[in-house]
C-alpha cells in the first residue's frame, strides 16, 4: 500500500476504524437532532420566510421598490448576485481543482464545501431572475424561436454567456454531488432500521451495490467530471466579470477582471466554507476528521488569493492613472475619497490587510480567529462589489445625472432573506446528508490516520 | 448439483487483495468484490477492464460543441443576422471568438450530464432500484469476495473454501442458488 510521508500532519486524528468513520458521519443522521439545530433552523427558517415575503411584495409592486433609480440601475442585487456567485466557488474548486492536484485534504470539506456551493448558486440566481422585474418571462433568456418575439437571444453578449454559464455551473456541481453522494447514501441505507428511513434512503442510494466495476466508474467518472469541471471553475467568474468589463462604464473596462473577479470568487468562497465548517466541525463533533491542519491549508488558500485580489485593486488604481484616461482616473479618485469611501475602504481592509494576518502561524491554526476572518473576508467581499457596481455607476459621464444609491427595505429584506434561505438549506443539509465523504475517508484512512501514520512509523525505524 | 455462491468476507482491503491474488493464481475466477470504498490495484487481480466511460464523454463533448457552432450559425448568421455595436454578424468564422464561451459551457454540459447518465445507466444505479449488494457490512467496514462454483467447473466448493481458510478471512458464506 501507498504510504505517506511521516512529515505531513495526519488527517485523521486518534485511532479510527472503517466502522468509526460510519458511526461518526451516520449517528448523527439516526439520532434525535440536538436542540440548537432546531433553533437554529428556526430562526433561519423565519428569516428567509421573511426574505420569501419581500421577493412576493416585490413582484406585487414592481422594481420601482428597490432603490434603483435611472443612472444606479444595478446596485443591490447584482452586488447580492456576485457575491453568492463568488461564495459558490469553493465547493467545486475545492472538490475538482484539488482532485486533480490529489490534494487529499479535501477529502474532509469536499462534500459540505459542494452543498454550499450548490445552494450559493441557488441564491445568486435568485437576483438576476427577479432582477428581470416579470419572473414569468425568465424563460426569454433561452434560445427559443421566434414566435416568442422578434429575435433570436443575442450570443454575442455577455449576459447570455452568464446564463449558460451559471445554469451548466449549477446542474454539474449538482450532479457531481449527488454521484459522490450516492455510495455514502447507501451506507445510510444499509445501516438504518426504521422502515420509513431505510426506504428513503434506499431510494437517494439508486440501488448502489459497491461492486468492483461500479467503482472503477465511480473513480473515472470523478476524475473526468473534475477535469471538465476546473476549467468551468475558472470560466463562469470570467464570464460573471465580463457582464462588467464588455462595458464602456469606467472602473468596470478593464481586462484585468476575469482573475481578479477569480481569485476573489475562491477567496470569499474558503472564507464562507470555514464560517460554515468551523460551526458544524463543534455541533456535530468532527474534530477528528476537519483538523487544526485542514483549516491550516484553508487559510493559506485565503493568503493566496487574498493577495492576488490585493494585487489587482492596486493594479487597477494604477493602470487608471497611468491611461491618462481623465474618467478612469476619476472613477478611481473617486472611489476611495467619494461619498461612498467608506465603502472602498472597507473593501480594502478586510481584503487586502485582513488576509496579511494570517501569515502568522499561529493565527492560521487559531480556529477562533479564524473564524472572525472569515466573517470579516466575507463581509469585505461584498462591499467590493458594492464598490464595483454602486460606485462606478452614480457618477456618469453627465453630471447632470449624478446621484446617490439608497437601498429601500426590500432590497436590504432581500438580501437578508437570501441568507436565510442559505442558512435553511444549508442546515437541512447537515442534518439528513452525510456531512463527510465517508467512501473517500475510509479510502485514506490506512494513509494518512493519525494511529495508522504512527504505526508505520514504528515499523520504518525497526 | 446445485451451484452455489462464496461470500468471503474480509474487514481489510489489502488482506482481500491478497486473498484474490491467491485464489486467481490457483485458477478460480473471482465473480465480484463488494467494498465500502475503491480498492486500488484490485481490477488487474480480479480481470475487471478499464472503463470507457472517459471516451463516452469525449463523444458526448464534442457533439455539444458540434451543435452549439450549429446552433449560432442558425441564430446569429443565417436566421436573424443582428448588427450589435456595428459589428455585423455576416459570418460564423468572423463572429467565432464571441461565441467561444457560449461553445466552451455546453461542450461542457453535455460532456457532464452525457457521462453522468451514462454512468448511472450502466452501473444500474437508477431512482427505485433496489439494493443488490450480498451483503449490508459491505458499505460500511467489510469487503466482501464473491465467487461462483458455476464459473469455476475445475474446483469443487469444498476446495475453495478450504483456500479462502488460508488466508485471513474474517468470515465466509455460502449460499445455493
Amino acid at each position: 500500500m501507498h504510504s505517506e510521508a511521516a512529515l505531513r500532519e495526519p488527517l485523521i486524528l486518534g485511532h479510527k476504524t472503517y466502522h468509526d468513520i460510519t458511526n461518526d458521519i451516520v449517528g448523527p443522521i439516526e439520532n434525535k437532532a440536538p436542540r440548537g439545530w432546531y433553533i437554529l433552523t428556526t430562526i433561519a427558517g423565519l428569516i428567509a420566510c421573511y426574505g420569501i415575503g419581500c421577493i412576493l411584495y416585490l413582484f406585487s409592486k414592481g422594481i420601482g421598490t428597490w432603490g434603483l433609480n435611472k443612472t444606479v440601475d444595478w446596485a443591490w442585487d447584482i452586488t447580492n448576485f456576485v457575491w453568492w456567485v463568488g461564495i459558490g466557488h469553493a465547493g467545486t474548486l475545492i472538490s475538482a481543482v484539488l482532485l486533480l492536484f490529489r490534494q487529499k485534504w479535501r477529502m474532509a470539506i469536499n462534500r459540505s464545501a459542494e452543498a454550499m456551493t450548490i445552494f450559493a448558486v441557488i441564491m445568486a440566481a435568485t437576483f438576476p431572475l427577479i432582477h428581470m422585474g416579470r419572473l414569468w418571462l425568465a424563460y426569454w433568456v433561452f434560445p427559443l424561436p421566434n414566435q416568442f418575439g422578434s429575435l433570436w437571444v443575442n450570443f454575442n453578449s455577455p449576459l447570455l454567456w452568464d446564463v449558460f454559464a451559471i445554469s451548466t455551473y449549477f446542474s454539474v456541481s449538482l450532479v457531481f454531488w449527488y454521484i459522490g453522494l450516492i455510495p455514502d447514501f447507501a451506507t445510510i441505507r444499509d445501516r438504518l432500521t426504521k422502515p420509513s428511513w431505510k426506504k428513503a434512503y434506499s431510494i437517494l442510494s439508486f440501488g448502489w451495490t459497491g461492486n468492483a466495476k461500479a467503482w472503477t466508474r465511480f473513480e473515472e467518472v470523478s476524475l473526468v467530471l473534475a477535469g471538465i469541471a476546473t476549467p468551468l471553475v475558472f470560466s463562469v467568474h470570467s464570464v460573471v466579470s465580463m457582464d462588467f468589463a464588455t462595458s464602456v462604464v469606467p472602473g468596470w473596462h478593464t481586462t484585468i477582471f476575469p482573475p481578479y473577479f477569480v481569485s476573489g470568487a475562491v477567496f470569499s468562497g474558503f472564507a464562507m466554507v470555514l464560517t460554515l465548517l468551523l460551526v458544524m466541525r463543534k455541533v456535530m463533533h468532527l474534530e477528528a476528521y476537519i483538523t487544526v491542519k485542514h483549516v491550516e491549508y484553508m487559510n493559506i488558500v485565503i493568503i493566496v488569493t487574498g493577495s492576488i485580489v490585493g494585487v489587482a485593486y492596486i493594479t487597477e488604481l494604477f493602470v487608471s492613472w497611468y491611461s491618462g484616461v481623465e474618467y478612469e482616473s476619476y472613477a478611481f479618485i473617486n472611489r476611495a475619497t467619494g461619498p461612498y469611501w467608506w465603502s472602498y475602504w472597507a473593501m480594502m481592509t478586510c481584503n487586502v490587510i485582513s488576509p496579511q494576518l494570517f501569515w502568522v502561524k499561529s493565527w492560521r491554526r487559531n480556529l477562533t480567529f479564524t473564524f472572525f476572518m472569515s466573517l470579516v473576508v466575507n463581509t469585505g467581499m461584498w462591499f467590493e462589489r458594492f464598490v464595483i457596481i454602486v460606485t462606478s455607476l452614480h457618477r456618469d459621464y453627465v453630471p447632470s445625472s449624478w446621484t446617490m444609491f439608497h437601498p429601500s427595505w426590500v432590497d436590504v429584506g432581500i438580501f437578508i432573506g437570501t441568507i436565510g434561505i442559505f442558512f435553511t438549506l444549508y442546515l437541512l443539509f447537515a442534518r439528513y446528508f452525510p456531512v463527510l465523504a465517508l467512501n473517500e475517508l475510509k479510502s485514506i484512512l490506512k494513509i494518512t490516520g493519525e494511529s495508522y501514520k504512527a504505526e508505520a512509523a514504528k515499523q520504518h525505524h525497526h | 448439483m446445485a451451484n452455489k455462491v462464496i461470500y468471503a468476507v474480509y474487514d481489510d482491503p489489502e488482506v482481500l487483495k491478497g486473498a484474490a491474488r491467491k485464489l486467481v493464481t490457483s485458477g478460480v475466477k473471482v465473480k465480484d468484490v463488494y467494498s465500502p470504498f475503491p480498492v486500488h490495484g484490485l481490477d488487474p487481480i480480479i480481470g475487471i477492464t478499464r472503463t470507457r466511460l472517459g471516451i463516452a464523454s469525449f463523444m458526448f463533448g464534442i457533439t455539444g460543441t458540434s451543435l452549439a457552432l450549429l446552433g449560432f450559425w442558425y441564430f446569429m448568421i443565417s436566421d436573424w443576422p443582428m448588427n450589435i455595436g456595428g459589428k455585423p454578424n455576416w459570418t460564423l468564422y468572423h463572429n467565432l471568438p464571441a461565441f467561444v464561451p457560449v461553445m466552451f459551457e455546453f461542450t461542457v454540459f453535455c460532456a457532464a450530464h452525457g457521462m453522468a447518465i451514462t454512468y448511472l445507466i450502466r452501473n444500474k444505479t437508477l431512482p427505485g432500484m433496489p439494493a443488490r449488494n450480498p451483503d449490508p457490512r459491505s458499505t460500511d467496514d467489510k469487503f466482501v469476495m464473491e465467487v461462483r462454483t458455476e464459473d469455476n467447473h475445475g474446483h469443487s466448493a469444498e476446495q475453495i473454501t478450504g483456500m479462502l481458510r488460508e488466508t485471513p478471512v474474517f468470515e465466509i458464506n455460502e449460499r445455493e442458488y
